[in-house]
C-alpha cells in the first residue's frame, strides 16, 4: 500500500522535475544540461531571500521564480546564442557550465542542514495507515496543474506553438516570423522558471543539496527520454513508469540502486527506440 | 579579429616560402628547409623525453605522469571525434581499464608487465562490446549514452560491493622504480600520437573523416561505416584503458574515483583548447592544462569550475583550438590586400 | 549489350503513415539499357531509388538484381554488389579536397579486391577519375575543399564517386538539377560513354530533353504507382501522362 502511495508521490516528483527541461530541449529543441545547477540555484536563492533578507515565503517564491526566469534568459545569450544548431556544442557547453555553477557552490560551502527550505503548510494526514506530509499534497496538485499546464501551453498558445515549430523545423520556423534567437531564449527562460517552481515544491521535504541538482538532470533526462521528448502524455507516462520502478527498486533492492535504475532506462531506451514511448517525429533521423 | 582598414581591403593568407618550397620533395635540398619541417616535430619530442630526466622523481615528476595520463585520453577522445563519435565518458574507459588492471594484479598476482596490457586490451574490447549496439544513434544520443556510462558502472559497483566497493582496491604493486614508470608512460603517448597521426593521413583515415562529415555518403559508397566506428571505439577504448592501466600502477590504488567526471572533462577541455582533430593539439592542451591547474592547488574545489568554464569558453569562443591557431602562423602569414 | 535482365523489380510497396509513397511497382531492367524514371514531384521516385538501393525497407515486395533479392540489405553491402547510386540532395565530404572524396569508393570491398592500393595509388586512381569526368587533372579543381566548389561540380562529383566505385548499376537520383546548361551538355556525353562500355543506368530526372537523348526507355509515375511505360516519344504522348504533368483543363476554357 505505501508502495502506491509513495510511487505515486514519486512519480509526480519526477513529473515535475521533468516538465521543465521538456519545455526547453524536448518541446523547443534547445539543449540545456545546466538545468540541474538553476535547479539548485532557484530554490537557494529562495533560501538567501527568506533568512537573508527576510522576505516573506511567498513573496520569495515569486522573486525567485522570476529571477531564475531571467537568469535563463541571459544564458542563452551568454552560453547557447553562437551555437545554435550545434546540438551537441550546446550540450557541452551547457553541461560544463551547470557543472561549473555547482561546484562554485559547493566551494562557497552550501551545504549541510541548515540550508533547508520549510515546508508550505505543517503537518501530515494518515492515508492508509501510512502518514503523508501536507507538502507532498501540494506536490501533487502543483505537479499535476503544471503538466496540465504544458499541454495547453504547448498546444494552444502561440508562443507554445512557437517554441514546437522550432524544435520541428528552424528554418521553417523563421519564415514563419518566429524569431528563433528571442524564442529560443524564452524557451530557455520558461524552462528555468519551471524549474524554480519543481524545487521550491520538492526540497522543503528535505534539504538543499547540491548533488540532488546533479541527479535533477539526469531525472529529468530519463523521464523526457522514455517517454518522448517533445510529447507532453509521454512526461507523464515516463515519470510513473520511472517513479514506480525506483519506489520499487528501493524497497527490494537498497536505495543504491535507484540511480542504476534511470541511468539504466536511458540506456535501453536508446538502444531500443530511441525516440521513447511516445516520440515520433525524430525517429526518421536516427539512422543514417 | 582585427578590424578592416578603411577602404576596400581584405585580408590574404599566403603560405609561407619555406612551407610551399618544403611541401614538395625538394625538401632535402636545403638544411634550413629540412629544419623547418622537422624542427616543430622532433623538438617537442626530445623535449619530452628528456623531461622525467629534468624534473626527477619529486612533485613535478607526478605532475608528468599525470600528464601523460591525461594526454593519453584525449588522444583517444580526440580519435573517436575523427569520426564523429563525440564521446562524454572517456572515465568509462579509463576507470575499467584501471580496474581490469587492478584486479588483474590483486586477485591474479600478475605483475604490471602483464596486468597492464591485460587492462587495456580487456578494457578497450569489455567498453566496444558495450557501446557497439549503439553506434548507430546519431552524435547527440551517443554522447548522452556515453555520458552515463561511467555513472552507471560506479554505481553498480558502489551497491554491489564488488571489486573492493565504494573503498576500492588498495595495494597495488608499483613499476619498479620512479624512472621506470616515466620512461613507460611518456613513450607510450609520443608512439600514441604517431601512430594516430599516421592513421589519419593514412586512407584509413580518410574514410574516417568521411564517416564523419557525411556517413550517408561513404555507406553508399560501400564501406560499412559501422564496422569502422567500432574499429575506432576500440582503439580509443584501448587507449584510455591503458592510462587507466598505468594510473592504477602508478597510484597504486583503483576505487570509484576513477570513474570520476574529472577523468572525462580534463581531456575533453584539453582536447579542445588545444584543437580537436589534431592529435599534438590535443597533447599540447593537455601540458598546459595540467600544471596550470596543479599551479592553483590552493583552489582546489574549484578544479572541476576551471576546466568546466575553460571547456565552455573553448566550445563558445575558440572551436578552433591552440594548436589550428599555431600552426597556421607557423605555415602562412597575413596581410592586407587591395581588392 | 545483351538480352539478360539485371535488376527486377517486383510489386514493390512502401507506405508513410497513411500516404502510399510507392505502390505496387514492378518493372524489368535488361543489361545495358538507360532507363529514365519520370514524373511530378511527390510522385515516389526518390522513395523507388531508396528502397532498391536498401536505405529504406519496403512494405512488400522484392527487388532481385543479378538473380538475388537484396530487399533487407544494408546499403553499404548493395552498393558492394555493383548498384549504386548518386544523391539529389548531393551531401559530399565538405571538408575533405575533391580527390579525398572519392577515397571512401576506392577503400570500400568491391574496388580493394580489384585494384589494391598502397598509399599514395588512391590518390591517383581519385584523380585519373576525376579527369575522365572532366575535372581536369592539371587544374586546382580536384584539389579545392568540397566545400569551396560550386554546386554543379557538386554533382559531378557524386558521380564521379558512383563511377569509382566500378558500379554495373548506376542509379542517378536528378542528377542534372542544379547544372547549367553547358555542365549537362558536358556531362550527357559522359554518361552515354559509360553505357557504351556496358554500365547499366537508371535515371531520375526532371529534365526531359536531355534525359530522353540517352534514355531507351522511360518509367512515369504519379502517386507512388507506374502510370505508363515505354519508348519516350511514346510515353510523352500519352493522356495520361500529359494530366499527370500539366494536369487537366478546365471545363468551358
Amino acid at each position: 500500500m505505501d508502495l502506491l502511495i509513495f510511487g505515486t508521490c514519486n512519480s509526480i516528483l519526477l513529473a515535475l522535475i521533468a516538465t521543465g527541461f521538456s519545455l526547453t530541449f524536448g518541446i523547443s529543441g534547445v539543449a540545456n544540461f545546466a538545468y540541474g545547477a538553476i535547479y539548485v540555484c532557484g530554490g537557494l536563492f529562495v533560501w538567501a531571500l527568506i533568512s537573508k533578507a527576510g522576505f516573506p515565503y511567498l513573496a520569495s517564491i515569486v522573486i525567485s521564480i522570476i529571477t531564475m526566469g531571467l537568469f535563463g534568459y541571459a544564458l542563452y545569450w551568454v552560453f547557447l546564442f553562437r551555437l545554435r544548431g550545434l546540438v551537441l556544442n550546446e550540450v557541452i557547453a551547457t553541461f560544463s557550465g551547470g557543472m561549473a555553477i555547482l561546484q562554485l557552490l559547493r566551494y562557497l560551502g552550501f551545504h549541510g542542514y541548515e540550508y533547508a527550505l520549510p515546508p508550505f503548510m505543517e503537518g501530515s494526514i494518515e492515508i492508509g495507515g501510512v502518514g503523508i506530509e501536507l507538502q507532498r499534497f501540494f506536490m501533487i496538485g502543483i505537479g499535476a496543474a503544471l503538466v496540465l499546464f504544458l499541454y495547453f501551453f504547448t498546444h494552444h498558445t502561440r508562443l507554445g506553438l512557437a517554441f514546437r515549430g522550432m524544435s520541428q523545423d528552424e528554418r521553417t520556423a523563421i519564415t514563419l516570423g518566429i524569431d528563433s534567437d528571442k524564442t529560443a531564449a524564452l524557451a530557455l527562460a520558461f524552462g528555468s522558471s519551471l524549474a524554480t517552481v519543481a524545487s521550491i515544491t520538492i526540497l522543503p521535504l528535505g534539504i538543499i543539496d547540491i548533488d540532488r541538482g546533479f541527479d535533477a538532470l539526469i531525472f529529468a533526462l530519463a523521464v523526457g527520454m522514455v517517454g518522448g521528448l517533445e510529447s507532453v502524455p509521454g512526461v507523464i507516462i515516463a515519470s510513473f513508469i520511472l517513479g514506480f520502478s525506483q519506489q520499487f527498486v528501493a524497497v527490494f533492492f537498497g536505495s543504491a540502486y535507484t540511480m542504476v535504475v534511470f541511468l539504466s532506462a536511458i540506456i535501453f531506451v536508446l538502444a531500443v527506440k530511441p525516440a521513447g514511448i511516445l516520440g515520433k517525429f525524430k525517429e526518421l533521423e536516427e539512422r543514417v | 579579429m582585427t578590424e578592416p582598414r578603411e577602404g576596400k581591403y581584405r585580408k590574404e593568407r599566403i603560405d609561407r616560402g619555406i612551407k610551399a618550397r618544403s611541401d614538395t620533395v625538394y625538401i632535402v635540398s636545403s638544411p634550413r628547409e629540412i629544419m623547418y619541417v622537422l624542427l616543430p616535430r622532433v623538438l617537442p619530442v626530445i623535449g619530452l623525453l628528456a623531461l622525467p630526466l629534468v624534473l626527477g622523481e619529486g612533485y613535478w615528476g607526478r605532475v608528468l605522469f599525470l600528464c601523460c595520463i591525461y594526454a593519453l585520453l584525449a588522444l583517444s577522445w580526440d580519435f573517436m571525434a575523427s569520426v564523429g563519435l563525440i564521446s562524454l565518458g572517456q572515465a568509462f574507459f579509463f576507470g575499467i581499464g584501471g580496474y581490469l588492471a587492478g584486479a588483474a594484479n590483486l586477485y591474479l598476482g600478475l605483475s604490471p608487465l602483464f596486468s597492464i596490457p591485460i587492462g587495456a586490451l580487456g578494457g578497450g574490447a569489455i567498453c566496444t562490446l558495450l557501446l557497439a549496439p549503439v553506434v548507430r544513434l546519431r552524435g547527440i544520443y551517443f554522447a548522452m549514452i556515453t555520458l552515463t556510462f561511467p555513472l552507471l558502472v560506479s554505481r553498480i559497483i558502489e551497491a554491489t560491493k564488488i571489486l573492493g566497493g565504494t573503498h576500492g582496491l588498495p595495494g597495488i604493486a608499483f613499476f619498479p622504480n620512479v624512472y621506470t614508470a616515466m620512461y613507460v608512460a611518456v613513450p607510450i603517448l609520443i608512439i600514441c600520437m604517431f601512430v594516430f597521426r599516421r592513421i589519419m593521413n593514412e586512407d584509413y583515415g580518410t574514410v574516417l573523416q568521411g564517416i564523419r562529415d557525411n556517413d550517408r555518403t561513404v555507406m553508399s559508397s560501400g564501406i560499412n561505416i559501422y564496422r569502422y566506428k567500432i574499429e575506432t571505439i576500440f582503439i580509443s577504448g584501448v587507449t584510455a584503458a591503458l592510462a587507466g592501466a598505468l594510473g592504477t600502477h602508478y597510484w597504486r590504488f583503483v576505487g570509484l574515483s576513477s570513474f570520476s567526471w574529472d577523468f572525462t572533462i580534463v581531456p575533453l577541455a584539453g582536447a579542445i583548447l588545444g584543437g580537436a582533430g589534431t592529435f599534438a593539439g590535443a597533447t599540447l592542451g593537455i601540458f598546459i592544462l595540467v600544471p596550470l591547474s596543479e599551479l592553483l592547488r590552493e583552489f582546489a574545489g574549484l578544479r572541476i569550475v576551471f576546466y568546466s568554464l575553460i571547456l565552455a569558453v573553448c566550445v563558445i569562443g575558440l572551436p578552433e583550438g591552440i594548436f589550428h591557431y599555431l600552426q597556421r602562423k607557423y605555415s602562412q602569414f597575413e596581410r592586407w590586400v587591395a581588392v | 549489350m545483351g538480352n539478360d535482365v539485371l535488376l527486377k523489380v517486383e510489386k514493390l510497396r512502401r507506405s508513410f503513415g497513411g500516404i502510399v509513397a510507392v505502390d505496387n511497382i514492378s518493372f524489368d531492367l535488361p543489361k545495358g539499357e538507360v532507363l529514365g524514371i519520370i514524373g511530378p514531384n511527390g510522385s515516389g521516385k526518390t522513395t523507388l531509388i531508396n528502397l532498391i538501393t536498401g536505405f529504406i525497407k519496403p512494405d512488400s515486395g522484392k527487388v532481385i538484381y543479378q538473380g538475388k533479392n537484396i530487399v533487407g540489405k544494408m546499403p553499404y553491402q548493395i552498393a558492394n554488389m555493383g548498384v549504386v547510386r548518386s544523391f539529389q540532395m548531393v551531401r559530399p565530404l565538405y571538408h575533405l579536397p575533391a580527390f579525398k572524396n572519392l577515397i571512401p569508393s576506392l577503400y570500400a570491398p568491391r574496388v580493394k579486391k580489384l585494384r589494391g592500393g598502397k598509399f599514395g595509388e588512391r590518390d591517383d586512381m581519385a584523380i585519373d577519375i576525376l579527369d575522365d569526368i572532366g575535372f581536369e587533372r592539371d587544374s586546382f579543381v580536384p584539389y579545392k575543399l568540397a566545400n569551396a566548389l560550386p554546386h554543379g561540380y557538386l554533382k559531378r562529383l557524386d558521380l564521379a564517386r558512383c563511377i569509382a566505385l566500378r558500379p554495373d548499376l548506376l542509379i542517378l537520383d536528378e542528377l542534372f538539377s542544379g547544372m547549367s546548361m553547358s555542365e549537362v551538355a558536358s556531362t550527357l556525353p559522359i554518361i552515354e560513354r559509360f553505357n557504351e562500355q556496358g554500365l547499366t543506368i537508371i535515371m531520375v530526372e526532371h529534365r526531359l530533353r536531355e534525359l530522353f537523348r540517352v534514355a531507351n526507355r522511360v518509367i512515369v509515375l504519379n502517386f507512388g504507382s507506374k502510370i505508363a511505360e515505354g519508348a519516350p516519344a511514346a510515353v510523352m504522348e500519352s493522356d495520361e501522362v500529359k494530366k499527370a504533368y500539366l494536369g487537366t483543363e478546365e471545363d468551358g476554357s
